[in-house]
C-alpha cells in the first residue's frame, strides 16, 4: 500500500499537449476514480503512472519514491486492462501465477498464493481451465486475479467493466468495492461512466481535455459541483442548465420566468443548474418556479421522466412512479431554493 | 436413455433423401464440375508418380495408370541404394534447419517491426519486402560468389544460408502481430517480464497458426528446392534429394521409374510436417477469441 503523488504532469504526444499539469494527492488505501468523457487523458494519466508511458515534464511519486524513471516493474504496481489481457494459452492458475514468475519465492509459496486468491475471488474451482471456458465476469476477475498476486502497493484499473453487459456491470463493480474493502490496497479506476464512478469512489477526480476539472468524494461533487462541465457530467439525468441576466428583481432567465435569488458574488450573465430530482409538482394554490407543457414522457418503473417545454427551452423533471402525466398537459414544478446552483455563463465557474 | 431414443422414421428419411436431391440446381453442378476437374488436374502428376514407381521400366512410357505388372522392385532397389538415404538425411537436416531458424527469425524480425517504434522502421521494413521482388534465378550468382569467397561451397551452410530468413516470413510474421493486442504486452511488462521474455513466452504462442503456416511454407520450399543446392555442391555426399534424384537420369538413360519412387518416397516428410503443424492452424484459430 502507498500513497501516490502526481505533481504538474504534463504529456505531449508528437506535438499535442494532451495533459496540461496534472496535480493530485491520494492517500494510502484510498479509492480514486479517475472519470470524464473520451479523449480526456484518463488513460494517458494511469499509463504514465504504470510506466507505459513516458512522462514529458512533472513528477510521479509511488510512496515515497520518485518513479519517473522506473520501469513499469520496478514500480511494484498492478493493472487490469479493459479487455483483460488474460493469455489464451494457459490455464486459468498459469494466468494468475504469471506475476509471480520473477518473483523471489519457493514453488509452493507462490502455489499457496494462488490458491489464497482464487479463494478470495471465489474461482478456486476454476483453476485449471482455460480462458475459452470461462465468461466473460469469470475473465475479468481472472485478470483482477493476476493484478492480485503480487500483492502491489496500487492497483491501476483501466475501464475494466466497460466489456461487461449491464447486470455483469453492477456485479462486478460491487464485487471490486468488496476486494478493496478487504484488501485496503490503494486504487486508481479509469471509467467514462459516472455510476461507476459515484458508486465505487472514495473521492471522484474529473477530467476533461487534459485538464482536472474538479477533485472531491462522490457526495461532494454531486451536490456542489465546481463547474458548469461536472455538474451537468455527474448525476443521470444531467442537471437542468438555463442561462439568464441578473437584474434587480432576481434572475430572469431566458426560458421566461424570474428566480427571485441571487447569489453573493453575481456577474451579469449566468446559469442557473437545478437537478431534474429536485423538481416536484407544485401542490395546489402554491406558487410555483415554473410551468410548462409535457413533451414526453419516459417511465422507468420506480420513476417517471418527465421533459417539459419551459418558454423555448426543454427541461427534465424526475416524478415518482405513478404519476404519469398526459403528453400536452400543463405542469407547475417548484424547486426548493437551496437546490440551486449557479454558475458564471462566460467562465463556467460554479457561484457561491 | 435407449427407450427414448428417437429414431427417424423410413419415411421421414425418405422424405430427405428426395429433398436433397431436389436441392441440385444448375449452378451447384457447375461449381462441383469445376471443383471437380480442378482437382483432377492437381491429382493427376501424383497419380501418375506412384503408377510410374510401379513400373517395370520398359512400361513407362505406357501413359496407362494401372501398370501392367505392377512390381515393388524400384522401391527396393532405391531403398537398398546407399545414395538415396544420404539425400534424405541431408535434405531432412537442411530443411529442418532452415525452417526452424526461419521462424525464429522471421518473427523476431516481424515482432520488433510490428511491435516497436523507432527511427528507420518503415525504411528496414521497405527494404525487407522489396527483396520480394528479386527472383531467386537473380540471386543464385551473388549468393555464389558470396559463398565462395567465405568458402562455403560444399558445405551444408553453404546450401542452408540464403533461406536462414526470409522476407516473405518476416513480413507475414509482422502482419500476424499486428493482430496481438499490445494490452497482453503491456500486462507482461508490468508482470516484469524483460522484452525477450515478453516475445518468447507471451507473443509467440498467440501466434502459434502463423508459425505453423510459415513452418510448413519453410519446410516444402527447402524440401523442394533444386536451383541452389545444385549450384553450390558437387560432391554427391551433400546432394540433397532434388538434386540427387537427378542423377539417375544422368548415365545411360533417364530412369524415370527410379526418379518418381525417389519423389513418392520423398512427399512422405512433407506430408508428416504438413499433418502436425495443421493441427497448429486450427487450434490457434479456435482459441483465437479475446473476450465476451
Ligand atoms: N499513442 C498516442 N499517440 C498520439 N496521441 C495519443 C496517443 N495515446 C493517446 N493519445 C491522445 O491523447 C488523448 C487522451 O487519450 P486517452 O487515451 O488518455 O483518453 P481517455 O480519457 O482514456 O479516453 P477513453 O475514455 O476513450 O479511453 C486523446 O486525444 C488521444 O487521441
Ligand atoms: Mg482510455
Amino acid at each position: 500500500m502507498a500513497t501516490v503523488a502526481l505533481k504538474d504532469l504534463v504529456k505531449t504526444f508528437d506535438k499535442t499537449e494532451v495533459l496540461h499539469g496534472i496535480n493530485l494527492e491520494i492517500e494510502d488505501g484510498e479509492f480514486v476514480v479517475f472519470v470524464g468523457p473520451s479523449g480526456c487523458g484518463k488513460s494517458t494519466t494511469l499509463r504514465m503512472l504504470a510506466g507505459l508511458e513516458e512522462v514529458t515534464s512533472g513528477e510521479i511519486h509511488i510512496g515515497d519514491m520518485m518513479v519517473n524513471h522506473l520501469e513499469p516493474k520496478e514500480r511494484n504496481i498492478a493493472m487490469v486492462f479493459q479487455n483483460y489481457a488474460i493469455y489464451p494459452h494457459m490455464s486459468v492458475r498459469k494466468n494468475i501465477g504469471f506475476g509471480l514468475r520473477t518473483a523471489k519465492m519457493s514453488k509452493q509459496d507462490k502455489e499457496k498464493r494462488i490458491d489464497e486468491v482464487a479463494e478470495i475471488l471465489s474461482m478456486s474451482e476454476l483453476l485449471d481451465r482455460r480462458p475459452s471456458q470461462l465468461s466473460g465476469g469469470q475473465r475479468q476477475r481472472v485478470a483482477i486475479g493476476r493484478a492480485m498476486v503480487r500483492d502491489p502497493q496500487v492497483f491501476l484499473f483501466d475501464e475494466p467493466l466497460s466489456n461487461l453487459d449491464a447486470q455483469l456491470r453492477t456485479q462486478m463493480r460491487l464485487e471490486i468495492k468488496k476486494l478493496h474493502q478487504r484488501v485496503g490496497t490503494t486504487i486508481i479506476f479509469v471509467t467514462h461512466d459516472q455510476v461507476e464512478a459515484m458508486t465505487l469512489a472514495d473521492r471522484i477526480v474529473i477530467m476533461k481535455d487534459g485538464y482536472i476539472q474538479q477533485v472531491g468524494t462522490p457526495t461532494e461533487v454531486y451536490q456542489n459541483p465546481a463547474n458548469l462541465f461536472v455538474a451537468q457530467f455527474i448525476g443521470a439525468p444531467s442537471m437542468n442548465m438555463l442561462e439568464g441576466r441578473l437584474t434587480n428583481e432576481g434572475i430572469v432567465l431566458d426560458a421566461g420566468f424570474t428566480i427571485p435569488v441571487r447569489p453573493k458574488v453575481a456577474p451579469q450573465g449566468m446559469t442557473i443548474g437545478i437537478r431534474p430530482s429536485e423538481l416536484t409538482p407544485a401542490k395546489e394554490g402554491e406558487a410555483a418556479l415554473m410551468e410548462g407543457s409535457v413533451s414526453v414522457v419516459e417511465p422507468l418503473g420506480s420513476e417517471t421522466l418527465i421533459y417539459v417545454d419551459v418558454g423555448s427551452t426543454e427541461i427534465v423533471a424526475t416524478v415518482p412512479g405513478r404519476t404519469l402525466p398526459e403528453l400536452g398537459s400543463r405542469v407547475r414544478l417548484n424547486t426548493p431554493k437551496e437546490e440551486i446552483h449557479f454558475f458564471d455563463t462566460k467562465t463556467g465557474q460554479a457561484l457561491k | 436413455m435407449s427407450m427414448t431414443e428417437i429414431k427417424p422414421s423410413s419415411a421421414t428419411l425418405e422424405k430427405q433423401r428426395s429433398a436433397s436431391y431436389s436441392n441440385i440446381n444448375p449452378g451447384k453442378i457447375i461449381r462441383w464440375t469445376l471443383l471437380f476437374m480442378g482437382g483432377v488436374v492437381m491429382v493427376m502428376p501424383i497419380v501418375y508418380m506412384l503408377s510410374t514407381s510401379l513400373k517395370w521400366p520398359h512400361e513407362i512410357y505406357n501413359l496407362s495408370i494401372i501398370p501392367d505388372e505392377p512390381t515393388l522392385e524400384n522401391y527396393i532397389f532405391v531403398l537398398e541404394d546407399g545414395r538415396f538415404y544420404k539425400w534424405f538425411v541431408n535434405s531432412l537436416i537442411i530443411a529442418t534447419a532452415t525452417t526452424v531458424s526461419a521462424v525464429l527469425f522471421d518473427s523476431m524480425v516481424g515482432y520488433t517491426l510490428c511491435k516497436f517504434s523507432f527511427r528507420g522502421r518503415m525504411f528496414v521494413f521497405i527494404a525487407i519486402l522489396s527483396t520480394l521482388m528479386i527472383p531467386t534465378e537473380m540471386l543464385v550468382i551473388p549468393w555464389y560468389i558470396m559463398a565462395r569467397d567465405f568458402g562455403w561451397l560444399n558445405s551444408y551452410w553453404g546450401i542452408m544460408f540464403p533461406g536462414m530468413m526470409t522476407a516473405f516470413g518476416t513480413f507475414l510474421m509482422k502482419q500476424f502481430f499486428e493482430s496481438v493486442p499490445d494490452d497482453f504486452l503491456e500486462a507482461a511488462r508490468i508482470d516484469g517480464l524483460n522484452e525477450f521474455q515478453i516475445w518468447w513466452s507471451v507473443a509467440m504462442p498467440l501466434v502459434t497458426p502463423a508459425l505453423s503456416a510459415l513452418a510448413i511454407f519453410v519446410f516444402l520450399g527447402n524440401w523442394t528446392a533444386f536451383i541452389w543446392p545444385l549450384i553450390v555442391t558437387n560432391s554427391p555426399d551433400l546432394y540433397t534429394l532434388p538434386v540427387g534424384l537427378t542423377t539417375f537420369s544422368v548415365e545411360q538413360s533417364v530412369q524415370w521409374e527410379l526418379i518418381m519412387t525417389g519423389a513418392a518416397l520423398a512427399t512422405i516428410p512433407t506430408l508428416i510436417v504438413f499433418l502436425v503443424f495443421q493441427r497448429y492452424i486450427i487450434r490457434g484459430v479456435v482459441m483465437a477469441g479475446l473476450k465476451g
